[in-house]
């Protein structure tokens, strides 16, 4: 393992907000890893969906205008817990390498963008520059009798060529994380499927039938809670999750949570520093469970 | 079923616009159907991406441009990672609506309006502020009741901040966007 891992660090406008505890509990889990993150000094949005459905040199634009803050820090790559800002920062790098492209973005800007800044999400840094194997070593509070799904999105992976990690239609990372963490992890059929993403708010009909979908499978597999690692995912599934069972007559009471916020409870980090107290359907019985089931575990032992 | 006489309304001009701008040969697609079966969407479409496929390669462009789907998709990619001939039929489909808002094609449809708000937002502040977004699509949508249950929930929450994050360069973003604007006019 390296064990100066130092990276600029782009938290996405959700982070401020509506994923608050993503951004927490994975700034925690990286500070009990010795993980240094630095934020990108004033960083702006990355324009998310609505940009690149626009104009492809306007999305590019203001990931640029972030990527340029970067090399300003004198580093060469960042990373961020969320797949939008990162599908978008990652697309604007790649697609700046064509000089016609480029062009035209640099018409956008104040100053000619920088094509050298690569972006990973924090998902890809903890599993291939920490390593999975050393995350084992660090537990201290395995989720004993946790029975887990990993959902991942739609768009974490893929295109798989701009993407570069993991699988594009069965990732394994989520998974690999939370068994290392000594959970139960139960494949889950639907990791890649979309859940309707920002749909939430113009129509929510369609979310209501997609993630209302992913929650009827995570029940019919025995999943008690669902990790995923992305903001829109998660906001989806657990903030909504009343209006799923209003709309689709269903009774879920499924806990949602962010990857790292299970990552940094088997590190021992308290709850509060992870963000609990901030999920809509309460994890409160799951968490005690947990830590009967683990007592019992040590008696036996 | 709906005839369309090829030969008569083929717009090459418009294939060759498509290709250009999304890097991808539409010669390619063989209607296998594969998007389609995966899309997420397709329910909601009145044009299933497979078929949109096939009328961007057909040269249709005012029946591809005026299709309810662009607004429907919501680019999950699935598309795009299932294609056996590595179409980025995702970056097409996002090809169509910079080519539909800019030659007026765009419908009323809620998604749009959200987008626009969303992007209205990152103008004026740099980076998105999700009351103001939200108030910013009901004054558009005239949908007062929107998302109204989730505030019991959500703001005990102290995940909800009723002003924007101050930010230092939100005049340079606003910059990029009205440089945008004035190359878009030429």
């Amino acid at each position: 393992m390296n064990t100066s891992l130092n990276y600029a660090y782009y938290p996405g406008c959700s982070s401020t907000g509506t994923s608050i505890e993503y951004d927490m509990s994975s700034r925690a889990v990286c500070a009990a890893l010795d993980i240094k993150l630095t934020d990108v000094p004033d960083w702006s949005c990355c324009g998310s969906t609505p940009a690149h459905t626009v104009d492809h040199s306007l999305s590019s634009a203001l990931s640029a205008r972030n990527l340029d803050q970067v090399a300003s820090m004198g580093l060469d790559s960042c990373i961020t817990p969320c797949p939008s800002c990162l599908a978008n920062l990652k697309t604007a790098k790649h697609r700046m390498e064509d000089e016609g492209f480029r062009d035209k973005v640099n018409n956008l800007l104040d100053k000619p963008a920088n094509t050298k800044i690569e972006t990973k999400s924090v998902l890809q840094i903890l599993v291939e520059d920490y390593g999975i194997e050393n995350i084992r070593k660090k537990v201290v509070k395995p989720l004993t009798g946790l029975v887990v799904g990993a959902y991942y999105g739609c768009i974490l992976n893929r295109p798989a060529e701009l993407m570069q990690f993991d699988d594009r239609e069965h990732p394994m990372a989520m998974d690999n994380i939370m068994e290392a963490l000594g959970a139960t992890v139960v494949p889950f059929p639907l990791k890649v499927e979309c859940c309707g993403a920002s749909f939430g708010i113009p129509r929510k009909d369609v979310v209501m039938r997609l993630s209302g979908k992913l929650l009827d499978t995570a029940k019919s597999i025995g999943a008690m809670a669902l990790v995923t690692a992305c903001p829109l995912c998660q906001m989806n599934l657990d903030m909504r999750q009343d209006q799923i069972n209003h709309a689709n007559g269903s009774h879920h009471k499924i806990p949602i949570f962010y990857f790292t916020q299970l990552l940094g409870l088997a590190l021992g980090l308290t709850e509060k520093e992870l963000g609990m107290n901030k999920l809509c359907v309460s994890p409160r019985t799951l968490l005690d469970f947990m830590v009967n089931e683990e007592n019992i575990k040590e008696k036996a032992a | 079923m709906k005839v369309i006489n090829i030969n008569l309304s083929y717009n090459s001009d418009f294939v060759t616009q498509v290709e250009e701008e999304s890097g991808q040969k539409l010669n390619n697609c063989y209607q296998c159907g594969k998007c389609t079966a995966g899309c997420p969407y397709t329910e909601e479409y009145d044009i299933s991406v497979s078929q949109i496929m096939r009328l961007t390669q057909a040269g249709q462009k005012e029946q591809v441009l005026q299709a309810n789907s662009l607004w429907l998709c919501a680019t999950c990619e699935s598309c795009t990672a299932r294609c056996p001939n590595q179409i980025d039929v995702a970056r097409i489909m996002d090809v169509l609506r910079h080519m539909a808002r800019k030659e007026g094609y765009v419908g009323t449809g809620r998604v749009k309006t959200f987008w626009d708000s969303f992007l209205s937002s990152v103008k004026n502040n740099g980076r998105v502020f999700e009351v103001g977004l939200l108030v910013n699509y009901i004054s558009h949508t005239g949908r007062f009741w929107t998302d109204i249950g989730l505030g019991p929930k959500v703001l005990p929450k102290g995940k909800i901040h009723f002003k924007p994050t101050e930010m230092q360069g939100k005049k340079e973003v606003a910059k990029i966007f009205m440089r945008f604007k004035e190359e878009s006019a030429r």
